[in-house]
This record gives structure tokens, sequence and C-alpha cells, in this order.
């Protein structure tokens, strides 16, 4: 199997437009997506933690629950409470009012609410963070209106968790991961085994003793190990070029991106036992594989906002499941315990890709 | 060790094998590809099938080796069935499928270290089966494959799909798009590789090659029309043959077509052009033809019987077919 693999890197080290995907894209990819944008939000989970208990706090609880963006997830009791509940995963935004909210505000004029935001999807953070202040704007104003008295003023001080900056790199790093994960590993395995069915040469091998899952690991193989230096150089990338952080193992991060890899490339060897040509595999590639991994997988678009039949939809998206992984490592910083769900997910559906490729792929010509 | 009859002249050094066909069918949707096909091939021939595009040839190369299945009848090579035990079939067959498959981004020595290898032997082991082929391109071996001649393509595939010391070799359409002259020197290694004792198979849509095997298939649309050597096929040939040529080939067709009921084909043949005839002799023929003819346009009439070729075969067993 050694002299297929090798022969393997030929092909791919000699053609000018592979080397340009495998190792043009990363860096552009990484480089270029600074752009912003801009998505709604809708039914967002948050958790309040009210230290005040009075009239004034809960009249702003209710403003912002009933506006129709906000969820009430649970009522916190203490601060201790909060990474807890971020780290479960469920909530976006904890709104903590001070102690003796009202009565700072009648006596001083002043008061403060406190927003944490989950900024590790940072368009979604800085919708959540305005929308928040807005709504506890027009209350005050309100409030101001109704009292007709000195002006008062609620002072709401954001904070971004996990990724402080609201740096849309941090967001955009995993997708892009996950988008030439996918890339290399399922588009170029299916459109370089449909080049060999093209030019005849699939003939020839499968006329060889060769067994066919020989045949499989030797055209796959290579594309197992591009891929992976292809992942060390966006990570380096991210973290030289844009000081993105990994936060968690290292280690769990490559066994994951490893077993992401897997399930892409049984992806590509599917595709290229359906298709007939290069430029076949390719447009299957695009519009089954890549194109949903960038609008469904929440990479650009919140799967929150999304219509019901779409977010079922990206339930069956590996790269879902990868994206999540993915941030729970390197934003939050969390273990396995945080997403073993996700992984055995991930885990499920790679085994179900590798029985049909190699159930679909053919030892003959029909 | 099994003992297996092989043609008297010849030394076995491989063990050849025989290949039997029989009522092939096979339908690709609608289009039946081949239709009842029997045929038995003894070990040690070089057969010929020989047929114009959509014959079906590849098709039954794809059955021999398994790489399509018949909807209809059964293969046999060595004994062996081509559906069930197509591995141990695939393991003595040489096969070159017929765009060469040749990767062209790699270089000669590579392409063949690479099939060896997936045969599990190497150059090395195996040169000597292939020294014959392979010393012509050898002092190309770091050109890539993309690069090399017609001619040269041709032998680096026929050296890849010997590496392994098959005993069935089964070439589809070696000689197209290649010149004459290789065609020539390629004939030339078959028969030299054909007294190593292999069994070969060889396709071709020219029926100037026929006369260089040792027994042919005339294939048509899926028909087989014709199993025979090359010299029983033409002297089977019924009818009268003349060859005419003139001053002006161009509108010679043309002005001999239609001219008398008893003339049924005239056709370009190489230089000359052919006319097939019923009931009339050769003096009759040369005044019908002196007078339809016109003198000025057509100088240095010559008229002469003509040996029939494959090729007036195959039409005139297309003709019967209708
Ligand atoms: N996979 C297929 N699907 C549909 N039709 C096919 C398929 N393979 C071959 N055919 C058809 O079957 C017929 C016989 O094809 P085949 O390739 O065997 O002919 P051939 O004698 O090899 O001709 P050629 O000189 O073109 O190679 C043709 O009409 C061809 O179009
Ligand atoms: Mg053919």
């Amino acid at each position: 199997m050694w002299p297929f693999i090798k022969k393997e890197f030929f092909h791919i080290f000699r053609d000018f437009r592979s080397m340009l995907i495998l190792f043009g894209m990363p860096v552009a990819q990484v480089l270029l997506f600074g752009f912003a944008i801009t998505t709604d939000i809708k039914d967002v989970s948050i958790a309040i933690l009210d230290n005040s208990k009075d009239n004034v706090s809960r009249e702003i609880s209710n403003k912002l629950v009933s506006s129709g963006y906000f969820i009430l997830n649970s009522n916190l009791s203490s601060n201790n409470e909060i990474e807890a509940a971020f780290k479960r995963g469920d909530i976006k935004e904890v709104v903590v009012f001070e102690s003796d909210f009202a009565q700072k505000l009648q006596r001083e004029g002043v008061a403060d609410i406190q927003l944490i935001i989950d900024a590790s999807e940072p368009n979604t953070a800085s919708m959540i963070n305005a929308y928040t202040s807005g709504i506890i704007n027009s209350y005050s104003l309100e409030l101001m209106k109704k009292q007709g008295k000195i002006p008062i003023s609620i002072i709401t001080e954001p904070k971004m968790l996990y990724n402080s900056g609201l740096r849309s790199v941090f967001m955009f790093v995993p997708g892009v991961i996950t988008i030439l994960l996918m890339l290399v590993s399922a588009m170029m395995t299916s459109i370089s085994i449909t080049r060999e069915k093209e030019v005849g040469t699939m003939e020839a091998i499968l006329v060889s003793p060769l067994k066919p899952i020989q045949i499989i690991l030797g055209k796959v193989a290579p594309y197992v190990l591009l891929s992976f230096i292809n992942l060390i150089v966006i990570l380096l990338l991210s973290a030289f070029v844009f000081d993105m952080p990994i936060r968690g193992s290292i280690a769990l991060l490559l066994v994951e991106s490893i077993l992401f890899i897997v399930m892409a490339l049984a992806l590509g060897i599917l595709i290229s036992s359906v298709s007939k040509s290069q430029q076949q595999a390719m447009l299957l590639s695009m519009f089954a594989l890549l194109l949903p991994t960038i609008l469904l997988s929440g990479f650009i678009f919140p799967i929150e906002n999304m219509p019901y039949a779409l977010q079922l939809v990206s339930h069956v998206m590996p790269s879902k499941w990868f994206i999540i992984i993915v941030k729970n490592i390197m934003l939050k910083g969390v273990g396995i315990g945080y997403f073993w769900k996700e992984t055995l997910i991930l885990l499920a559906m790679t085994v179900f890709f590798i029985l049909m490729s190699v159930k679909k792929f053919k030892t003959r010509l029909e | 060790m099994n003992f297996r009859t092989v043609r008297p002249g010849i030394t076995a050094i491989n063990m050849s094998v025989s290949v039997q066909i029989k009522n092939i069918n096979k339908k690709f949707e609608k289009l039946e590809a081949l239709r009842d096909i029997t045929l038995s091939i003894p070990p040690g021939e070089l057969f010929g099938f020989i047929g114009p595009d959509g014959a079906g040839k590849t098709t039954l190369f794809r059955l021999i080796t398994s790489l399509l299945l018949a909807d209809k009848g059964s293969i046999a090579v060595d004994g062996l069935d081509s559906e069930t035990d197509y591995k141990k079939i695939r393991n003595i067959t040489g096969y070159m499928p017929g765009r060469f498959s040749l990767y062209y981004d790699l270089t000669v020595e590579e392409n063949i270290n690479f099939y060896a290898s997936i045969f599990k032997t190497s150059l090395r082991e195996n040169y000597h089966l292939i020294k014959e082929v392979y010393e012509q391109i050898e002092p190309f071996k770091k050109r890539r494959a993309g690069d090399l001649s017609g001619g040269m393509k041709q032998k680096l595939a026929l050296s890849c799909a010997l590496i392994h010391k098959p005993e069935l070799l089964i070439l589809d359409e070696p000689t197209t798009g290649v010149d004459a002259v290789s065609r020539k020197e390629f004939w030339e290694l078959l028969k030299k590789m054909q007294k190593t004792g292999i069994t070969i198979l060889v396709s071709t849509p020219y029926m100037d090659e026929a006369s260089l095997c040792d027994r042919v298939a005339l294939m048509q649309k899926g028909d087989l029309m014709a199993v025979d050597t090359p010299s029983s096929i033409v002297d089977g040939y019924n009818g009268d043959l003349w060859q005419i040529s003139s001053s002006d080939m161009h509108a010679i067709v043309a002005d001999l077509t239609g001219i008398d009921s008893r003339i049924e084909k005239v056709f370009r043949f190489g230089e000359k052009v052919h006319v097939t005839t019923h009931n009339i002799d050769n003096k009759e023929l040369g005044v019908i033809i002196e007078g339809v003819l016109d003198g000025a346009k057509h100088k240095n009439i010559l008229l002469e019987g003509a040996k029939p070729q494959i090729e007036d075969c195959f039409l005139a067993l297309m003709d019967e077919k209708g």
C-alpha cells in the first residue's frame, strides 16, 4: 500500500491546482475573513442574577423577557453560579442587578446593571449587548417621564466572556478549520478518485489483486496527513497573527479533528462512488458538503436564529457538532466532559459513513 | 501441476489459459451491446476482435475481467467462472484498457513501479519478462508518461500489463492513435510475446491487422459475424471482386455508382476502388467501365481482379446480416 500512497503524493505535489487548494486556501481564508456579517437575534436564553429583588429590577427583568428577544432560562442567586451557568452552555447572557438597585436609583439617580455575555460568537454577542441595553434604556426613559423628576440613569456595563476583544477572528477560526478540513478531505479525495475513473486507470487498479479497502486507504491516507498539516497551519496562523488562544487541551483538539477528518474522507469516498466525472464530484462536494457547512453549521448564521426546519437540518450536519467541539476547546477551555455528547454524535456519524463508503465502493464498473 | 495442451511449435514458458465464452448477452438500458456471443479460445492463441466503434469489444473485455457482469451467459478463464472466481482470474490476467490507463503525471519508471507494486512484484524481479518491450522506453524512464509519443505510451502500457507475469493478456485497441511504424513494431512484439505461451486477446478497429492474428472474430453492433482464421475468412468470400484505379480517384466512386444492376458495390479501398459484381466477366466489365468513365477526366484506367481482404469480407457480412 505504501507505493499507492507515494503515487498519490506525486499526483498532489505535481498538480498546481491541488497545491493551491491545499496550501493557499488556509492562508487566504484565515487572513481574509475580517468582514463581519450582521445577524439578527431572537429567543436568546439568558439568566438573571437579581441582587436587589425590588420593583424596578423586577420590572426591567419582565421587559427583557417579554421583548421576544430573550427567554429566561434561570434565576441565579449568587455570583458563584455565573460561570457554571455559562459552561453548561445553554445561556448566552447573565443580567446582574446590583443590590439596593431601586434605592440607589431613587437616591443617587444612578444604578448599575452588569451584562455578562458569551462572546464566542462575536456577532451575536454584540447584538445581545445592543438589544439588552436598548430595552433597559427605553425603560429608564419611561421611568423618567413618569416620575418627571431629576434625571436618572441606569448604566449597563457589558462584559464579554471567552472572547473579551469581541474579535470575529476567534469566532471564525473554528469555522474555517471545519470548512478547510471538509474541503481538503472530502472534495479532494472525491475528485482524485473520480479522476482515476475518468482517465481509465481505475479499471487497471480494480483488475489488480488489491482489495477495495486497500485501494480506499491508499487513496485517503495522504489526505489525512495533509489535512492534519493544514490544521496545524491554521492554528499557528491564528495564534501568531491574531493572538487567538487555545484555552483547552491541544491534544484533545487534534484528536477530535482527526475524527472529523476521517468522517470527511468517508464522505468523499461516498461522493466519488456516486459521481461519474471529476466535475460531478466537485459540484456534489460543493452543494452537498461545503455550502451546508458554511450556511447551516452555525459558522456564519447562529443556529438559534434559523427557522425551525433548518434547525432540524443542522442537526444532521457533522460540521455543526464539530464546530461546537472546537469552540468549547479553543474558546471556553473546557474538557471532554462538556462535549462528550457532541463527540459521540460525531463518532457515530463517522462510523456510519465509513461503513457506507466501504459498502458502496465497487470492485466493478457498475 | 496442471497439464495443459499448447499449440504445436510453442514452447510453454508461461502457463497459458483458455477462454470459453458462452451465450453472453449484455444490455445497457435498451442498447444491446452484446448479443448471444459464443466463442472458444484455446491456450496460447493470439486472438483478434475486429470491429468498428460500438461493436462491443470493450464490453466483452470488461466482462472477461469481471469489471462488468453479463445479463445472460457465462465466461470461463482457465475453467474459472468470471463472476464468482473473478479474483483468481484477475491475478492471472494482464489487462490494458482502451486509453492505456497510465498516470500522465508520473514518470515512465514511476508508472511501471506502481503497477508492479499493486501486483505485489517489482520491476527488478520481473525485468526479464518485459525486457523486450521495456528496453525501448527505458532511455526515457525519467520522462512523464504524458510527454511520451503514442507509440511509447503504448509500449509503457504493455509493460505495465505484463509486469506481473500474466497468463492471459487482454489488450483493448492497443494500436489506436499510434503511428504506422509503431503499430508494426507492436505486432512484432505481440508475436514474440505469444511464443512464451501466453494467451493474447487483442481488439482493433483496423481491418488490416486481422491477418496478424491466429484467429479473428468480426464484430458489428454486438453481433459476432464470423470467427475463423484470417485466411479462411478471406477464402470464404463469394462473389467477384475487382480493383479499379484512374487518374481521378476523387470522382471515380461517384462515377461508377449505379451504372449497372450487376455492379453491387463500389467503395474506396486504400489507393484503389473496390467493385463487387455478379454474373459479369472481366471483358464485359471493362467495356462497361470504359464506356462510363469520361476519357477527359479519367486517364490510365486500370481494372484487375482483386484478392479479397478482411475488410471486403466484413462489408459483405454486414450486407448479409442487413
Ligand atoms: N457503461 C455503458 N453505459 C451505456 N452504454 C454503454 C456503456 N458502455 C458501452 N456502452 C455502449 O455499448 C456499445 C458497445 O460499446 P463498446 O465500448 O463495447 O464498443 P467498442 O467495440 O469497444 O467500441 P470503441 O471502438 O468505441 O471502443 C456502444 O454502443 C456503447 O455506446
Ligand atoms: Mg472500446
